[in-house]
């Protein structure tokens, strides 16, 4: 590792203090306590929203597709803004979001196995 | 107490001597912990679905189910799960005014969210005992087993009415018709176990509930334990002496991800 080029940075962060004593560089975010509320207020009128059309009558699979894809919705919001994760490296991301496409698969598979299990007990 | 360092940054990224994902070991395995854990939730949410296709034609709907509210007499659906979600996202919200605070170095600000996240997660727990309650226990007449299976339920009905849940269809019966139906029934299920419920002719309805969302709630405590064990650390100023407070983060982080697995949980059963 010697044969690496330094260079000296001014870095703001702390040191972790274990016995890796890691340091961890820190970033300020400007407005963190107005984008946590306006993620609060987003969840919370994702949640209303969600409730109220539960007792229409609108179409039963637009219902259902609606109330996944607004799930979705607002696990990213707090995945993304509650965790950071928004702010957390682009490798970081997508080590952490990358393995959930195997998810997606398995839900293909087994509902329609699911489906198939019904016509052909 | 935040540092500034001089530190000697290696110009290769993956040549060692820095993280080169900016995140220390612990919070990383934080990430990988709730990786692992989403995969659990998600293969337990994937045999629900699988097994609620399965059975689709008598799947009960959550809206006859989940009736009661507390003080009120009568039938209110959903809208106590609809407080338990509220209260789920609200506690995350002060979670993260805890780190939020931490990153300014402000242990008072910590106690104060932390403390409030802890009385969020006490009362969401306190909530899912008392929905459990309600889910054995049952409506007061329970459901009638017809001689073809079907099931007649009768809760949040006048009495001497019944109705059956069929195809997404719901049938109401009232008058002699449904005595006629109550007096051919072979049997009177109260309540839940998991062997049969009152909800619909299959016992996985009520097992899915008792395992999904007890093993949601058992996180749900372990969340409180971690965050009451943090919150004393934090009063006991370890954090001032340590000069970060990234065990808040970790905490959080765990915090919010029971907050992320019950949104599924509440889509996944209560609405869909």
């Amino acid at each position: 590792m010697s044969d690496h080029k330094t260079e000296k940075h001014e870095l703001k962060g702390y040191y972790t203090g274990d016995i890796h004593n890691q340091f961890v560089e820190e970033h300020e975010t400007p407005n963190a306590k107005k984008v946590i509320w306006r993620t609060f207020w987003i969840l919370l009128a994702i949640t209303i929203f969600e409730v109220a059309i539960s007792f229409t009558s609108i179409n039963k699979d637009v219902l259902q597709w609606t109330f996944v894809a607004l799930t979705i919705v607002k696990a990213g919001y707090i995945v993304m803004f509650f965790m950071h994760l928004l702010h957390e490296k682009f490798t970081f991301k997508y080590t952490i979001l990358g393995p959930f496409a195997l998810i997606a698969f398995l839900i293909a598979i087994a509902l329609a196995e699911g489906m198939y299990i019904r016509i052909h007990p | 107490m935040s540092t500034t360092a001089a530190i000697k940054k290696p110009s290769a990224t993956w040549g060692g001597g820095i993280s080169p994902f900016n995140v220390s070991w612990g919070k990383m395995f934080m990430w990988f912990f709730l990786v692992s854990d989403a995969f659990t939730f998600s293969s337990l949410l994937v045999a629900y679905g699988t097994l609620r296709h399965r059975f689709t034609e008598i799947w009960p709907a959550p809206g006859d189910v989940f009736t009661h509210f507390p003080f009120i007499h009568g039938h209110v659906p959903l809208a106590y799960v609809g407080f338990m979600t509220f209260d789920l996202i609200m506690s995350s919200v002060t979670m993260v005014l805890a780190v939020e605070a931490g990153h300014r170095r402000s242990n008072k600000g910590v106690i104060v969210w932390l403390a409030l996240t802890v009385v969020g997660g006490f009362i969401f727990v306190g909530s899912q005992a008392w929905e459990w309650y309600h889910f054995i226990k049952g409506s007061e007449n329970g459901a009638y087993v017809l001689e073809d299976g079907r099931f007649a339920r009768t809760d949040a009905l006048e009495p001497g009415m019944i109705f059956i849940w069929q195809d997404h269809n719901k049938t109401i019966y009232e008058g002699a018709e449904a005595q006629k139906l109550i007096s051919t029934a072979t049997k009177n299920i109260h309540g839940a176990t998991l062997v049969e419920n009152e909800y619909g002719s299959t016992p996985l309805f009520a097992n899915f509930f008792f395992f999904i969302t007890g093993f949601h709630g058992f996180h749900v405590f372990s969340g409180v334990v971690i965050n009451i064990i943090i919150l004393i650390n934090v009063i006991n100023g370890v954090y001032i002496r340590r000069g970060h407070y990234e065990q808040v983060e970790k905490a959080g982080l765990y915090w919010h991800f029971v907050d992320l697995v019950w949104v599924f949980v509440f889509t996944f059963f209560y609405l869909v």
